[in-house]
């Protein structure tokens, strides 16, 4: 077969087929073409100003590590003037996440950005480890996946950024689209495309790759050879995200554009006043001080099952009425530290890369 | 007969399903049995086989047939790679290549890269 000619430069060899508009161009221009689209959703999304501490979730794994390179080559190209960070929570999964931790620290050297990382065990007291030998593997993943969230905005106002980016991209989101409409989950769906979210006293935290595809996402780090590391958590070998998954790979074989559709139909969901009504209104944890939808947060009544040694309780209904049958927590249980929202100084110092 | 000898690459997690090996050499025959069966004795110069010249799709079941160490459905779904798996010939995506029915050419470097693990 004959060499195809890049459609843009009209020079090159084309090197990929775009799945977002089927277009064949050559590396140069695909990293041009990537970089800008990144760029455009930054600034039309008004992401950033000048000055802003942003800390990058880094895990080691291919968009985060993408995205670190992409946010420093653009900050640096169009003088953003953000102050970036590396931040990396350390689940305590032996095998995986202090493997890929190692390459969030050779990304630290890499990139030359400070590095914070903060692990389960500091905040909760309990690693992912710890936690799966007391919950078995079933339900594992809501303890990763609640304590994650509440440890990212932990570490960033250690760090005192004024924003968090993650690497979530396009494929992503549509899957999370999927997924919450398969569980009916309204309050989810209605957020879940949103670029960026803030609740009242959190940190931003926004998706600069949210139309970003897996597959050009994976191109870029496979030709500018980035370092990343990529192996399927030990503990989640076929959770519910993995079927949402598949099905929307096999959706964008058919029709490659699938996955941005997707992404449009979720923003374009309307919900009803009525059912907006009757959901949960935002408040603060009483034990902790974070985000929470009821008295107690997630991860709080998580941890007090753990503490109490009925891990169910933060699951069932049933487990819980059975945990609040045998009275108020005792005092004598770890608790989370209060969360200070930040403001004013970091409350650590980072390693800086030597 | 002339042989093929390429350079096979896995990535991204793909290279678990092949003995965690990330880089492999494999020697092909640069004809090979039209009913795509991949056993020694259909690889033989001297099989009564009917024989077309070899193809990234007939790579793919060599590599699932004679080197693929587990879980078979991961690499390969209805008799192509699994949607989700980026193949590149010559480090350019297989797409602008003809796909399967790219013809094997001898020193070909063949990249698979898994885009399902976590990010």
């Amino acid at each position: 077969m004959a060499p195809k000619i890049c459609a843009l430069c009209r020079k090159s060899k084309a090197m990929l087929k775009r799945p977002k508009t089927g277009q064949q161009i050559c590396k140069d221009c695909f990293f041009y073409v990537f970089e800008t689209e990144v760029h455009n959703t930054i600034i039309q999304a008004k992401l950033f100003k000048p000055g802003d501490r942003v800390a990058i979730g880094a895990s080691g794994g291919k968009d985060s590590t993408v995205l670190a390179y992409v946010m420093k080559t653009l900050n640096e190209r169009y003088q953003y003037g953000l102050d970036l960070f590396l931040l990396s929570i350390d689940e305590g999964i032996t095998g995986y996440r202090d493997d890929s931790l190692e390459t969030v620290k050779r990304n630290q050297q890499q990139y030359d950005m400070p590095l914070k990382i903060l692990s389960y065990d500091e905040l909760y007291g309990w690693t992912m480890d710890a936690i799966v030998s007391q919950v078995g593997r079933k339900n594992n993943c809501t303890f990763c996946g609640v304590f994650r969230r509440q440890a990212l905005d932990r570490g960033a106002a250690m760090l005192n950024v004024d924003h968090i980016v993650t690497g979530h991209n396009a494929d992503d989101i549509a899957e999370t689209v999927l997924m919450n409409i398969m569980r009916g989950d309204i309050a989810r769906l209605g957020r879940c495309t949103s670029i960026c979210t803030q609740g009242e006293d959190t940190i931003r935290r926004s998706k600069p790759f949210k139309y970003a595809y897996e597959k050009e996402i994976v191109m870029y780090a496979y030709f500018k050879k980035l370092d990343y590391f990529s192996t399927e958590c030990i503990y989640s070998p076929d959770a519910y995200r993995g079927h949402a998954r598949v099905f929307l790979k096999d959706l964008e074989a058919a029709r490659p554009s699938a996955i941005i559709d997707i992404i449009h139909s979720g923003e374009a969901f309307e919900i009803k006043d009525e059912v907006k009504a009757t959901q949960k209104l935002q408040q603060t944890c009483q034990r902790c001080g974070y985000m929470s939808s009821n008295a107690l947060c997630k991860a709080c009544t998580l941890l007090e099952g753990l503490e109490r040694g009925m891990a169910e309780s933060g699951i069932t209904d049933r487990a819980r009425k059975r945990l609040e049958a045998e009275g108020p927590a005792p005092d004598n249980i770890r608790t989370i530290p209060f969360f200070n929202p930040p403001s004013g100084q970091p409350v650590v110092t980072v390693e800086a890369p030597s | 007969m002339s042989q093929l000898s390429l350079k096979v690459e896995f990535g991204g997690g793909i290279e678990l399903l092949f003995s965690k090996k990330h880089t492999i050499t494999v020697e092909l025959p640069a004809l090979v049995p039209t009913d795509d069966s991949t056993d020694d004795q259909s690889l033989m110069e001297d099989t009564a086989k009917e024989k077309k010249p070899a193809n990234l799709a007939y790579l793919v079941l060599y590599l699932r047939d004679r080197l693929l160490t587990e879980r078979a459905e991961l690499f390969v779904e209805n008799g192509t790679v699994r949607p989700g798996i980026l193949v590149l010939v010559n480090d350019t995506d297989w797409q602008l290549e003809g796909e399967g029915d790219y013809e094997l050419k001898d020193k070909d470097n063949i990249v698979f890269i898994s885009t399902l693990h976590g990010g």
